[in-house]
């Protein structure tokens, strides 16, 4: 073959050989990207009522830590399927259950009843007892579950790690008026 | 003899490697590469083998499962001959090729190495680094303890700031909606398959451009790198005044990697394996997690950004970081390579080098955490409560048992992230010690609604008494016109 440009018979049999590579690859590897994302779900789509327990652990002005099993366990998650948080009985039916993770950078916060404070190990963020931000670096305040009361049980909608982009609570009920 | 020269033709009639093997081992550079100061790549290289062997030893026994990493973890360092050691190699082995591959990129930097030809030799340089961070945080993952469990949260919580795709992310980075099993699966494809993999295959073609393009000749101020130029000017250095590549510049790389060897060895014997730390029990919470040694800087940064800048910094930062190292080469790619000329390299290297140990020894010591257990751990000092009045010494009882010591220290014992109350009397008067507690303010908690008046008195009173002997205490513009007044 003197001239490069040439198209033969043995080139363009390459060419289709490597197009037909071409297709069978992408027809084989389109479908796992999808197994690749398939931790990725909608909005709420981990998340589950879960029992918290009795009523009775948690004793009216007091604030207590309880955990529940992650409803998306996998049997090799052994510890880690489990989620502590803090729940804050104000009377009666009144709860506010808070996430365990600072929302600064999710490190678990510890509550001070003694001060009424929450405190954060890692960076220094503290929060009062109904889960506002007092100092440090979070720009915002503790994040919250819902809860309704069944049958003399707390249940809490929980499922996954509570984060900026999750912000765990899907109403927005508690918003403090401003002013 | 002449048995094994005949095993080495048959053996050679088919391999053929004799020529490439003796070109590139012959291979001239100038003799003043022969230095001491170019034996950091290839140590890099050395610990990277250890890295590999060490790490398919650890796999033998290593079950990457949430339930059992840390089981296993424990049995290698207590049941398994040799496995502390085999754990304390690979553990002390990281953090030796994270020292060494920094201070080859600084010497390369310095020595004006990336410029040409040798950009592309920078390039990968610039990921073989991001990929080696990326070995140390995903062994630390692998570490499966208390710290990578709150580490991983702290990494979601950075990816949760992404705008729009933060919550694909955390799930994508969690395999699934917690820190779970799902997620130690993940870090160990990519600690043991994906990342070594692209780390061979770039070490390869990193070594291949040094041995192709020549190592980069001693920088001599005024030797000014033209790219019409260079080649040939390097090929007449390599020729006129040089020394073949082995063993002339070998022999001090191999002196080298021994000793780095022999350093990992000795860390590993005195110091023992890293870990585990407490099992990963989230409802453990008594924690205070931390990163290793090389990301301390990173998370002393994060607790001195001020909230609104946080998000905008941990997201932009990273990536102008890594865009500027990646364009240096061709930013700078021709010009003065020795450093008698280029002092804004100098500086930018010395800048960052102190900043990186400033934020390192911050992180070491976190003054910005609060001390969970100074409170009910660190006493009040006995001089200072022995001639106290029952207020005073009730006011020191409300200081302990409100918490204020995990923030603030009294004789040198307690938090840092607040001032210490040593003598504080003598910047506060009466009325600002009542106002600085019901208010808080200044990154302090407002304590109105925790102290009733009676304690506020108490703990004020006390405050008042914290200030030397010989000092006179804080007066407020009002106190001061009246003593002037009396005079």
């Amino acid at each position: 073959m003197s001239d490069g440009k040439q198209v033969t018979r043995r080139t363009l049999l390459m060419k289709i050989g490597i197009a037909m590579n071409a297709v069978v690859g992408i027809a084989i590897a389109t479908p796992v990207i999808g197994y690749l994302f398939s931790p990725v779900k909608r909005k709420g789509a981990y998340n589950q009522w879960i029992s918290l327990g009795s009523l009775n652990q948690f004793p009216e002005g007091q604030t207590r830590l309880a955990e529940f099993i992650n409803p998306f366990k996998r049997a090799q998650d052994g510890d880690t399927a489990k989620t502590p948080c803090w729940v804050r009985r104000l009377s009666g039916n009144k709860f506010q259950v808070f996430a365990i993770n600072c929302a600064h950078l999710g490190c678990p916060v510890r509550w001070f009843p003694q001060s009424e404070l929450f405190m954060c190990p890692c960076h220094g963020g503290v929060y009062y007892a109904n889960g506002d931000r007092a100092s440090g670096p979070p720009e915002r305040g503790l994040f919250q579950y819902d809860y309704k009361v069944v049958g003399g049980e707390l249940h809490i909608n929980a499922g996954q790690m509570p984060t900026l982009a999750n912000e765990a609570m899907a109403r927005k009920e508690k918003l403090v008026c401003l002013g | 003899m002449s048995r094994l020269k005949q095993i080495y033709g048959w053996f050679e009639r088919r391999l053929q490697l004799e020529g490439p093997i003796k070109e590139a081992a012959l291979h001239p550079v100038p003799r003043s590469t022969a230095s001491w100061w170019y034996v950091f790549g290839s140590a890099a290289m050395t610990l990277l083998m250890l890295q590999i062997v060490t790490g398919i030893l650890l796999a033998i026994i290593y079950v990457p499962s949430g339930s059992e990493a840390w089981k296993t973890l424990d049995q290698l360092n207590h049941q398994l001959y040799l496995g502390w050691f085999l754990r304390a190699m690979h553990g002390w082995g990281s953090n030796f090729m994270v020292a060494v591959v920094l201070i080859h990129m600084a010497q390369v930097f310095m020595f004006g190495a990336y410029k040409f030809p040798r950009e592309l030799t920078w390039v990968l340089g610039v990921f073989l680094l991001l990929m080696t961070l990326g070995m140390a945080f995903t062994g630390q993952v692998l570490r499966f303890d208390q710290d990578a469990y709150w580490g991983l949260g702290i990494g979601a919580s950075i990816m949760s700031r992404v705008p729009f795709i933060g919550g694909p992310l955390v799930h994508l980075l969690l395999g699934g909606p917690i820190i779970a099993g799902a997620t130690l699966s993940r870090f160990f494809a990519l600690h043991v398959f994906v990342i070594p993999g692209l780390m061979l295959l770039f070490t390869g073609l990193h070594v291949w451009m040094v041995l192709k393009l020549g190592i980069n000749e001693w920088p001599m101020p005024g030797r000014i790198v033209r790219r019409e130029t260079y080649i040939q000017e390097y090929n007449e250095l390599a020729h006129r005044d040089g020394v073949p590549f082995v063993p002339d510049a070998l022999w001090k790389d191999l002196f080298f990697s021994a000793g780095i060897l022999a350093a990992v060895a000795v860390c590993a014997v005195l110091f023992g394996p890293y870990g585990p730390g407490g099992q990963p029990d989230p409802t453990i919470i008594q924690t205070a997690p931390k990163p290793d040694f090389f990301f301390l800087w990173l998370f002393a940064v994060l607790s001195y950004l001020p909230p609104q800048l946080e998000t905008p910094f941990v997201l932009i930062a990273p990536a102008v970081g890594i865009l500027v190292l990646l364009a240096l080469p061709f930013v700078a790619g021709v010009g003065e390579k020795s450093w008698h000329r280029r002092p804004v390299a100098v500086l930018v290297l010395v800048t960052v080098a102190v900043s990186w140990g400033v934020f390192t020894h911050l992180g070491v010591h976190t003054p910005w955490s609060p001390v969970m257990d100074a409170w009910s751990g660190d006493p009040i000092p006995q001089k200072l409560v022995h001639r106290e009045t029952p207020l005073e010494r009730q006011g020191a009882v409300v200081f302990q048992a409100k918490q204020c010591r995990n923030c603030h220290s009294i004789g040198g014992l307690g938090g840092q992230r607040g001032p210490a109350l040593d003598d504080v009397a003598t910047r506060l008067t009466e009325d600002q010690l009542i106002r600085q507690v019901l208010q808080g303010g200044g990154n302090m908690p407002a304590y109105g609604k925790n102290l009733s008046p009676p304690e506020v008195n108490a703990l004020v009173r006390f405050l008042e008494t914290l200030k030397p002997a010989n000092q006179p205490a804080a007066v407020d513009a009002s106190q001061q016109a009246q003593v002037q007044s009396e005079k």
